[in-house]
């Protein structure tokens, strides 16, 4: 296999919350430690309940935050701030909401045509809308699309253009922050299509966030699991689907709805909250809400182990336990 | 082949921006007699002097205090009757005009670019530096408006010059807060940080991505202030510290009526209505410009 695109390794972003004039300041682990490799073509799912620290890695990938530790490379290249403006153009991200998404005072062309003006100046007005108006055509949208606002469109077109913003500078890594979550189901489908489209076409590669199970199952090739700002789970995605070795993800898949009636299916029913993230239990994150949980787990926290298929556990699920 | 879709291309180019302003500020009826209302207004302030009937500074000793023409004892020389010095009522409102349209333009520039600036400047400064410069608008705006007016005029000495600095720092706290709050909400969201992370700089987050989105209000708030500009020289001038007599300043005409206003209803009123007519005028207007400019409002 060719040399990843993307590779992070040890990225954590450390937020300081709280601390006014009498009181000290709080550490709050949004990521605490994640790595990953990144290859073109191939699609890396993120996934894990709200709060575990998916968004804040999409906005490190992005460059918009900076890590508090660990280290990004892109193409061999280290990602640090002085870096940040000639290597925005390979990382481009499109949100969840695409109400929110889209700049409502700009027209469609305006809106793809900026991330040109901002960083290839040596092109013409007519080169930026020649290329925007062929992107808008690979996203399947129709040209009178191009002098129009955003409000005139429904989600799943500004989701469309919100892709076809981000393509503009053909990046090598495209961000999906949630990209269908806001959306109908039968559009989800259409905009999921598309991006699989995109991604053979254009041998992207995509770091997809998303708390849907089945979507993931849907397009990605590799999965981290994440739980509190951990990675708690990762492999490929049949070996994760096929046989969770973490059993945080053993209880995540097992809630997944399932177009089969017939089939055997054992719900697993957490129980308890997710611990605060600003008192992270010492040993292992999950053990207050684990059905395995021994005195080891609530002391030592365990570490990221086995390859490709690699769980945080220290006493992982076999197959077929449950 | 090619033809044709360069034809369609151009079949389906934008329509006329002006055009489409006017479609949607059409709808509202209010702001449209405004409009008209207001192009009187323009049109007097500009052309004053050329079609006003007389001179507004001159005398005409034998004709104080004439009620105006439809009136007993009116003559239709002096259609809206004349003051206690004998000079024309109708010119110098019609004069008089064009001192309150510069005083409303000076003024709301003046506040307006300020405003703007320094509120964009809060909103995307670090806390500390925020607030600062909110804390110096809240001790502005904790003043009685008027009184502070009247305070920075007896500093700087009674003109409409200087009631119109006056009448700019009173007013510009207001933009200051406008733009802030509108910058805080539009900065969180989505587009600001695509633009972000499509390189754009703190200089084109802040005119060309955030600023456009905060301007409805700030429109507004514009078009209210033009009036509260007008109103606040007539104040100044009827406490004798803005314009200064001869000027037909209305708010001047308006202090020196003061003594007739038992005597000859006219002296008072007639400024008093043209106050009142341009204000409305300019507040229905800048309602309409809301609704024209506003994209969110615009039905496709």
């Amino acid at each position: 296999m060719s040399a990843p695109v993307m590779v992070a390794s040890g990225l954590a972003r450390h937020y300081e919350v709280g601390g006014g004039l009498f009181s000290k300041a709080q550490i709050l682990r949004a990521v605490a430690r994640v790595d990953f490799d990144l290859y073109a073509g191939k699609t890396l799912a993120v996934v894990g309940e709200s709060g575990c620290g998916k968004s804040t890695l999409a906005r490190m990938v992005t460059m918009i935050e900076e890590p508090t530790a660990g280290s990004l490379t892109l193409d061999g290249k280290p990602v640090v701030r002085a870096r940040w403006p000639e290597l925005r153009g390979d990382v481009q991200i499109v949100f969840q909401d695409p109400y929110g998404s889209l700049n409502p005072r700009q027209r469609i062309g305006a809106i793809l045509a900026e991330p040109l003006a901002i960083n290839r100046p040596d092109l013409s007005a007519a080169d930026r809308r020649a290329k925007a108006r062929e992107m808008l055509g690979l996203v399947g949208l129709r040209p009178e699309h191009y002098d129009r606002y955003p409000h005139m469109f429904s989600g799943g077109q500004r989701q469309r253009i919100a892709i076809a913003r981000a393509l503009m500078l053909d990046p090598k890594v495209l961000v999906l922050d949630e990209p269908v979550s806001a959306l109908d189901v039968s559009i989800q489908s259409a905009i999921l299509n598309l991006l699989v489209d995109l991604q053979e076409r254009l041998g992207l590669a995509y770091l997809f966030i998303s708390h849907d199970l089945s979507v993931v199952r849907h397009v990605a090739d590799d999965i981290i699991v994440m739980y509190l700002g951990l990675a708690v789970e990762t492999g490929p995605k049949e070996a994760v689907f096929a046989a969770p070795r973490h059993p945080y993800t053993t209880a995540l898949l097992s809630a997944t709805p399932r177009a089969d009636p017939g089939a055997k299916h054992t719900r697993i029913k957490l129980t308890g909250e997710l611990p605060s993230p600003l008192a992270v239990p010492p040993g292992c994150p999950f053990a207050p809400r684990c059905w395995k949980a021994q005195d080891l787990c609530r002391a030592e926290r365990p570490e990221l182990t086995g390859a490709p298929q690699a769980a945080a556990c220290h006493f992982p699920m076999e197959p077929g336990e449950i | 082949m090619t033809e044709t879709a360069a034809a369609a291309v151009t079949e389906t180019a934008r329509p006329n921006r002006l055009r489409e302003f006017w479609y949607y500020f059409r709808e509202n009826r209010g702001a449209v007699i405004g409009l008209w209302v207001f192009a009187v207004f323009v049109f007097c302030a500009a052309l004053g002097p050329w079609i006003a009937p007389h001179d507004p500074t001159q005398q005409f000793r034998e004709y104080t205090l004439l009620p105006p023409a439809w009136q007993t004892g009116g003559s239709w020389e002096f259609i809206l009757g004349t003051d206690p010095l004998g000079r024309d009522m109708l010119s110098r409102l019609i004069v008089g005009a064009r001192y309150s349209f510069f005083v409303g333009v000076v003024v709301v520039s003046i506040a307006a670019s300020g405003g703007i600036l320094i509120g964009l400047i809060a909103g995307f400064s670090p806390t500390w530096l925020d607030a600062i410069i909110m804390r110096i608008m809240d001790i502005i705006l904790a003043f009685p408006s008027l009184l502070l007016a009247l305070v920075l005029v007896a500093i700087l000495g009674p003109s409409l010059t200087n009631a119109m600095i006056a009448i700019a720092i009173v007013l510009q706290p207001h933009y200051v807060r406008l733009t802030r709050a509108s910058v805080l909400s539009e900065k969180q969201k989505d587009y600001v940080t695509s633009a972000r992370v499509a390189g754009a700089g703190l200089v084109r987050l802040m005119f060309v991505t955030v600023l456009p989105n905060c301007l409805a209000p700030i429109i507004v708030q514009g078009a209210l202030s033009f009036s509260t500009a007008i109103l606040d020289a007539a104040a100044l001038g009827f406490l004798g510290m803005g314009a200064q007599p001869p000027t037909p300043e209305w708010g001047t005409m308006l202090a020196e009526a003061r003594e007739f206003i038992l005597r000859a209803w006219w002296v008072v009123t007639f400024p008093g209505l043209a106050i009142l007519v341009t204000v409305l005028a300019i507040n229905l207007m800048g309602d309409g410009l809301r609704d024209a400019l506003d994209p969110k409002l615009k039905r496709s």
